[in-house]
């Protein structure tokens, strides 16, 4: 799907804070995932138009980020972690029951379409082995009991609140005031030293 | 007495103690995240102590407290911002809060429980050196930190402490939050900018693309780490004079370290640096308390997931680059990985292996091939199917990405002596020689356990019920003579 016309004013907005537009390309993409639900040709197609790139080109950026998804994955995606600090507190274990749980082996996404399991790396909260995140809200210390409340809760719908369907990863965008910001210019058209810098040091 | 050792409910993980606080001063409070909290605990008063100085000046008291980078690299950051080529503008800084090293957490706490305090070392560096516009690049799967980030972002603009003429001053700032999609290289500063680009997230070449002399657009850029620019207010509100009268000479200040796996309780401590050793991080009171009930210390990994493994043997090393590389590892990115007796090393090694393996970017042979050949002969190996040649094939695939001399530690177990870090490799970046420092390790401390897998064979069975087939195929062949 191309972006809505709510969802281009957020594009332009955003691409209007870097020197260089292709510079939004990867939070162009996360705004077409969170549309979507996964990243669509036509999505992708749009934000070259949008950035001045091609859509080979947005594609090619596309497919070499974990995040971004090609085709429909559940509403939940749950991932957890494998690498080492996880692994030594059990996290085979726990991925182990998880596919028992959810009927589906890792990397698969449930027939109601509503879980995808991945087997994901290091979540940088070691401590807290074994860890998942569930469409990257954290689980810490997750035992079998609790990963079953946890599908439990998000199947009757209770943590609507916390974790928003697979799309939207951060809630609260930057919003910069028109009559706050500095605005972003192309590189070449700089060419002296900041106001701040003492024309001495800027030599240097 | 027992030495303090506090956890905040909501900072999971995070422990307080009787020592120095230069990042972490506010973890104590609920509501850190917020403006109001950071004004009245002192906030942006490290940005007004730095706008009252002519910009160099604060460059000066930077380089004085030599602020190490906290990245991985520790290169001093003070220097690093001097680095930039004459005359030449605009310069950018892009902040790496990429954080993904395996084992390794700090930034994320200091992103989501105090974003007012990296943005205001933000600024503080902006000013120093001359930077005109700051993007800071916070890792895709951290939904909390970019929403804590975002929000104060928000606030401090409507507050007037970024955008034009910050505070009524000349300094005129803009701060861009930017989040990455899921791709671990991207930490690397080259492939940060690659991706900040709008690109695949693929590192470049240095030379010639060194972030200083030609970085993000072509342009003079800084690249720091979340917890170096995170120093930078303490800094500049208490000076250089008493930064560095907390640690060592070579390694002052603090740092956060975070230590994971076998230990009785796991835990991200800002520790005073150059001093605190190993030993003290993972049998301390106050920090991990010794190995869980019953167990005993196998093997640590000192410095993140990419640094050669240490034993028992250097648990009294202090967190001091120089000391910790003679020793044949690096400090890195403040992570220590524990693995008690229970551990099955080749297991263990695997999981490392396959990060790297699966996180190479393919732009070089010898990590995109070699990595993912060492994944393969461990997997092999680990499930039982190995033969002896596997274990000679590891070191070969290895030393096509490392050749020489690969670092390890010494043991007195093993009659072995050090062999001290770094090593030569065929790669551009640090990714191919990650995936094969834990088959290195491993293999060079506990090459019997590879052995032991060798000698048993696993039995795949083809058919579920062969002998009774066998039986019946015996019986018709008997009716046949
Ligand atoms: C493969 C690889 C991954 C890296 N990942 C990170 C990271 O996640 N965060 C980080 O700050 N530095 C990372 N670094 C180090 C950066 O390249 C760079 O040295 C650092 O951000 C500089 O900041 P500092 O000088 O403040 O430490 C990584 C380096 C390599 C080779
Ligand atoms: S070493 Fe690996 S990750 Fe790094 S540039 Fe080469 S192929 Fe890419």
């Amino acid at each position: 799907m191309r972006l809505s016309e709510d969802n281009v004013r957020v594009a332009l907005e955003i691409i209007g804070r870097y020197p260089r537009p292709r510079s939004a390309t990867i939070p162009l993409l996360h705004l077409a995932q969170q549309q979507d639900g996964y990243v669509t040709n036509e999505a992708m197609a749009h934000i070259g138009e949008l950035v001045g790139a091609t859509s080979a080109e947005v594609l090619g950026t596309a497919t070499f980020y974990e995040m971004f998804k090609f085709e429909p994955v559940g509403k939940y995606l749950v991932n957890i972690c494998g690498t080492m600090s996880c692994a030594l507190l059990g996290s085979e274990e726990l991925m182990h029951h998880a596919e028992h749980t959810l009927g589906i082996k890792a990397g698969s996404t449930t027939a109601d379409g509503l879980f995808t399991l991945e087997h994901a790396e290091c979540q940088a909260a070691c401590t807290e082995a074994p860890t998942l995140q569930v469409n990257y809200r954290y689980r810490f210390r997750v035992t079998n009991e609790t990963f079953d409340q946890l599908i439990e809760d998000l199947r009757a719908g209770r943590l609507a609140d916390e974790i928003p369907a697979h799309g939207t990863v951060a809630k609260i965008r930057q919003r910069i005031p028109a009559d706050k910001g500095v605005g972003a210019v192309p590189p070449e058209s700089v060419t002296a030293p900041p106001s701040w810098m003492p024309a001495a040091e800027a030599a240097k | 007495m027992t030495a303090r050792a506090e956890n905040y409910p909501y900072t999971p993980g995070f422990y307080a103690g009787d020592r120095p606080e230069i990042v972490t001063s506010r973890f104590k409070y609920e509501d850190s995240y917020t403006l109001d909290r950071y004004l009245a605990t002192g906030g942006y008063e490290g940005l007004k102590a730095a706008l009252a100085k002519p910009a160099p000046a604060v460059h000066e008291e930077v380089k004085a407290a030599t602020v190490l980078g906290r990245g991985g690299a520790g290169f001093p950051a003070g220097t690093k911002w001097g680095l930039t080529p004459p005359g030449v503008f605009p310069r950018y800084l892009v902040v790496n809060g990429d954080e993904s090293e395996p084992g390794t957490y700090k930034d994320r706490l200091l992103m989501e429980r105090d974003p007012h305090q990296l943005i205001e070392g933000c600024l503080i560096a902006c000013y120093a050196a001359g930077l005109s516009q700051c993007f800071l690049y916070i890792r895709g799967e951290m939904a909390v930190a970019q929403e804590r980030v975002a929000q104060a972002l928000n606030d401090a603009y409507a507050a007037g402490y970024i955008g034009k003429n910050i505070l009524g001053s000349q300094f005129s700032l803009d701060i861009v939050l930017h989040w990455g999609a899921g791709a671990y290289v991207v930490g690397e500063e080259t492939a940060l900018i690659e991706s900040l680009e709008g690109n695949r997230g693929m590192p470049r070449l240095k030379p010639p693309f060194f972030p200083a002399a030609i970085g993000l657009y072509g342009q003079p850029t800084v690249v720091n780490n979340v917890e170096t620019l995170a120093n930078l207010p303490w800094l500049l509100v208490n000076g250089a004079a008493e930064y560095v009268k907390i640690g060592t000479e070579t390694s002052p200040g603090t740092r956060m370290m975070a230590v994971s796996g076998h230990v009785k309780r796991p835990g991200v401590f800002e520790v005073v640096n150059g001093s605190t050793t190993f030993r003290d991080l993972i049998y301390g009171e106050e920090f991990c308390q010794g190995i869980r009930d019953g167990h005993e210390l196998k093997a640590f990994v000192p410095g993140g997931g990419s640094a050669p493994w240490f034993l028992a043997d250097q648990l009294d090393l202090p967190l001091e680059g120089r000391q910790v590389g003679a020793a044949g590892s690096m400090v890195g990115s403040g992570a220590v990985m524990v693995m008690d007796e229970t551990t099955d090393i080749p297991a263990a090694a695997l999981t490392l292996t396959a990060f790297y393996a699966h996180e190479s970017c393919g732009k070089c042979a010898p990590c995109r091939e070699g990595g993912t050949w060492l994944m393969r002969i461990l997997e092999r190996v680990v499930a039982g199917h190995g033969t002896s040649r596997d274990l000679d094939q590891l070191i070969q695939v290895g030393e096509t990405i490392c050749p020489g001399n690969f670092p390890h530690a010494s043991s007195e177990r093993l009659g072995l002596t050090a062999v001290p870090f770094p090593y030569k490799m065929t790669t551009i970046c640090f990714v191919g020689p990650s995936a094969y420092t834990p088959v290195h390790s491993a293999l060079t401390l506990f090459r019997d356990e590879f052995e032991a897998k060798l000698v048993k064979r696993t039995f795949i069975s083809v058919s579920s019920a062969p002998v009774e087939v066998a039986a019946a195929n015996t019986q018709s062949a008997g009716a046949h003579a």
